[in-house]
């Protein structure tokens, strides 16, 4: 690892060849930029790791380190809460210092670490810590990368972009359990096999991200491309954007071509800090108002597989495949929901999943189900990610500045993960108090009343966008 | 310029190259070598002193898993009661979590796979045909009456990442000679003298009473654990204190042993005995947590498992332990779980 970053490092002069080479990106490939098949390899290959790891853990737990069950709900819960918090702080490190690929690398980087950690630990602390390092990891990189992605496409183009993103990242996550068991059956009881391969992965996915991600610096960029203009305003500057972002091949990075044409260090040093009173830019406050609405009528999946299971024999049987199954849905549909969101309007298409996920509702709702009812719900809930998890990137991504993009993502995202897990909350003490069936319907009706809500508050809300785009 | 600033892309390209290559090479050659190693281990396993099954299986005995990595691994063993340290004799059952009486035997087993396969099997040693019995997840405890006519299994339902906030147990008891497996959910769960229904409540670890209709069993509802006394005619569990999981009931009756969590953190507990009849709570000597449904050597002894030392954890150990709180803990049987006592 070291020698590639040095390697690096010694090129940076060759930037300065790239006005006169950059060539036009040309106009027939349509496809998205090289930045984002990288950085979705990158998150195929981290979640082919993490997600090995997941599924054998709760058999690893329990018939080799002779952990309860119990235990490790325990192990589970802290899954979430300590994500989010640090989400942020990803977001604002990655702003500040102006600098989302090494944030996103320093994350990726722990992730890998705990892969490394848990071949020797054998204890409920030790693994505990270990899972939640990795979750810090998770939490600390997702902001700067989908802040890279941003940065890398045009703003026209950003749906399609995060839904290769994602598309490919969950593509990891299906594999993952797949190499786990594949390693256990090679050779039977090696866990350890799998930590290996885990970490074999995640550290080739951190020298994919190393070598090969361009070292983009968007505050930078927005400066120098809207000229004297304020970043403040870059919620406008589609020119900004479209310098930036052209997709670009391996090798040229744009961003640090303009600054180098320019008086580069002045420029820098005259960026504007980032700074939080920007994010209470109007149109950007009622996305996350709108977000937190949703979120908190949005029932984990956990609860509605669950849910499922409770109802009935295939559902109970098959339970691990549930999340296959929408883990399929949602990769097939990734790309066409990032599409669909580009030509129609992300706003529309995030509220719209959510009557998607409302359809899964009814379908949990049911006291009686089957097979037909149970993969229904499994489609819906896929296509609901699908045209909502990228989606919602693309869209903060675009309202809020260039120079904060990473802080505007991660304020999104959180905001979707507390909500949710007040939603959590609401749900566990509905399901107490009335049951399966009725709790669900609760939800079903409270998110009827959201996703209008959420329709009157986006409304137009990427108007001036657009406009500029057809200008 | 232009030529160098291929030449970098070419040594990027070179480098991730040669990680991919030695982090795929490593790999490779380490589950390669593992993999050889265990067929090694399994042909060349030190020689643990065996016995013919039939010399150990009729006479009072110790059935437990044989956890010696080698070819037995997993295996399901016994020992006589007499001589818990002496040569032991192995079945042919592959079990996660195995318990014994009288001449039945209850095996739960896990066999991983993209869907991993769970199974509750039991069967008579005296012959006839093996039964199985609903299992839904992760094997966690068994239990057969000493008559062996009931069977009670807890499993641990869901466990993937995903399903991050919640988890549940499913224990079934099955009544053997009338084929009914009912869910203890379903039995009405009578606290402070009031039925209540709270729809997180999460059943598990069954210990039967001699007359084949009562039982103890941990309740969990609004994140506190319950030891549970049951009935199956009357289809009821009633709460009788809190903090006190996986209970296990003396041969005689009198006294339940079970692990508290107390005010540690969530996954350390410590053993406990209860004398029924004056309510007494004894605290025992053993100070590393104990994840497991004991088991009872004697009136006077406990048995349970510890995770094995240093790095070889899953080569668990079976202790036993005076009940008078004073007594301390001694390895009983190396490299055994899930103990049961053969009467």
């Amino acid at each position: 690892m070291a020698e590639g970053a040095r390697v690096y490092l010694s090129d940076r002069p060759r930037e300065l060849a790239g006005p006169a080479r950059a060539p036009a990106a040309p106009a027939a490939r349509r496809g998205v930029g090289s930045t984002v098949l990288l950085l979705g390899l990158v998150s195929l290959l981290t979640d082919v790791s993490s997600e090995s790891v997941s599924a054998v853990l709760p058999l690893y737990l329990t018939a080799v380190l002779g952990l309860s069950p119990l235990a490790y709900g325990f192990v589970d819960g802290l899954y979430q809460g300590v994500s989010a918090l640090v989400r942020i702080l990803g977001g604002w490190l990655s702003d500040r210092a102006d600098r989302p690929k090494w944030v996103a690398f320093a994350g990726y980087a722990l992730s890998a670490v705990t892969k490394a950690l848990l071949l020797p630990a054998n204890g409920l602390t030790a693994v505990t810590a270990v899972i939640t390092l990795d979750r810090l990891g998770k939490g600390l990189r997702t902001a700067p990368r989908d802040a890279i992605i941003a940065t890398a496409t045009p703003p026209e183009s950003r749906g399609r972009a995060f839904g290769v993103h994602r598309a490919l990242d969950t593509t990891g996550a299906a594999v993952g359990p797949l190499l786990a068991f594949s390693i256990l059956w090679l050779v039977p009881g090696d866990y350890r096999g799998v930590f290996v391969a885990s970490l074999a992965a995640a550290l080739l996915g951190l020298a994919l991200l190393g070598l090969m991600v361009p070292d983009v610096r968007p505050r930078r960029t927005a400066v120098t491309a809207a000229g004297e203009g304020p970043a403040g305003d870059a919620t406008a500057t589609r020119p900004g954007d479209a310098t930036a972002t052209r997709p670009g091949n391996l090798t040229a990075s744009r961003p640090d071509t303009t600054v180098a044409t320019g008086p580069a260090g002045p420029v820098a040093t005259r960026a504007p800090r980032p700074s939080w009173r920007t994010l209470a830019e109007p149109r950007f406050a009622r996305v996350v108002a709108a977000a937190a609405v949703l979120g908190l009528l949005t029932i984990s999946d956990g609860f509605l597989y669950l849910s499922l299971q409770q109802r009935d024999d295939f559902a109970e049987r098959w339970f691990p495949l549930l999340f296959v199954g929408t883990n399929v849905a949602y990769l097939c549909l990734a790309v066409p929901c990032g599409r669909l969101a580009d030509r129609v309007g992300r706003a529309k298409v995030m509220v719209g999943g959510h009557l998607l996920l409302l359809g899964a509702y009814l379908c949990a709702a049911r006291p009686t189900g089957g097979f037909a009812l149970t993969l229904a719900c499994l489609l819906l809930l896929g296509a609901f990610y699908a045209s909502t998890d990228g989606v919602l990137a693309a869209l903060a991504s675009t309202l809020v500045p260039q120079s904060i993009r990473a802080s505007g993502i991660a304020t999104a995202q959180t905001v979707v993960a507390v909500s949710r897990f007040g939603s959590s909350l609401l749900f566990g003490v509905l399901w107490s108090a009335w049951g399966r069936s009725p709790a669900v319907s609760i939800m079903a009706a409270g998110l009827l009343v959201g996703v209008t809500a959420a329709w009157l508050l986006l409304r137009n809300v990427e108007q001036p966008q657009r406009q500029g785009d057809a200008a | 310029m232009t030529a160098s600033a291929r030449q970098s892309t070419r040594l990027r390209l070179v480098a991730l190259a040669i990680v991919a290559v030695l982090l795929l090479g490593a790999s490779a050659a380490y589950l390669l070598v593992s993999r050889s190693e265990q067929q090694h281990v399994t042909q060349n396993a030190p020689g643990q002193s065996t016995v013919q099954l039939a010399s150990v299986s009729t006479g009072p005995r110790i059935v437990f898993r044989n956890t010696a990595i080698g070819p037995n691994y997993g295996r399901v063993a016994m020992v006589r009661l007499g001589s818990p340290a002496g040569a032991r004799a192995f079945t042919g059952s592959l079990c996660d979590r195995v318990f014994a009486a009288s001449d039945r035997m209850l095996c739960l087993a896990s066999d991983p796979g993209v869907v991993t396969a769970y199974t509750a099997r039991t069967w008579q040693t005296s012959g006839g045909p093996a039964r199985d019995l609903p299992l839904t997840g992760i094997p966690s405890r068994a239990r057969l009456s000493a008559d062996g006519r009931l069977a009670a299994t807890t499993s641990f339902v869901a466990g993937d990442s995903y399903a991050s906030t919640s988890f549940s147990t499913r224990t079934v008891v099955s009544e053997l000679d009338k084929g009914v497996n009912l869910d203890l959910e379903k039995f009405r769960l009578v606290h402070r003298g009031k039925v209540i229904a709270p729809s997180d409540r999460n059943y598990w670890g069954v210990t039967f009473a001699g007359d084949d209709d009562g039982f103890f069993v941990t309740v969990m509802f609004h994140g506190t654990t319950w030891l549970g006394k049951g009935s199956l005619s009357s289809r009821t569990v009633r709460t009788l204190r809190s903090d006190a999981e996986c209970p296990s009931l003396s041969p005689d009756g009198s006294k339940v042993a079970y692990k508290k969590r107390g005010n540690r953190r969530a996954g350390d507990w410590r053993l406990a005995v209860l004398d029924l009849a004056t309510g007494k709570e004894t605290q025992l000597t053993e100070t590393h947590s104990v994840d497991d449904q004991v088991e009872w050597l004697d009136e006077g002894h406990i048995l349970y498992g510890l995770p094995g030392q240093g790095t070889k954890v899953a080569e668990t150990d079976v202790w036993a332990l005076p009940v008078d709180g004073r007594g301390q803990p001694r390895l009983l049987i190396q490299k055994a779980w899930s103990p049961a006592v053969v009467r």
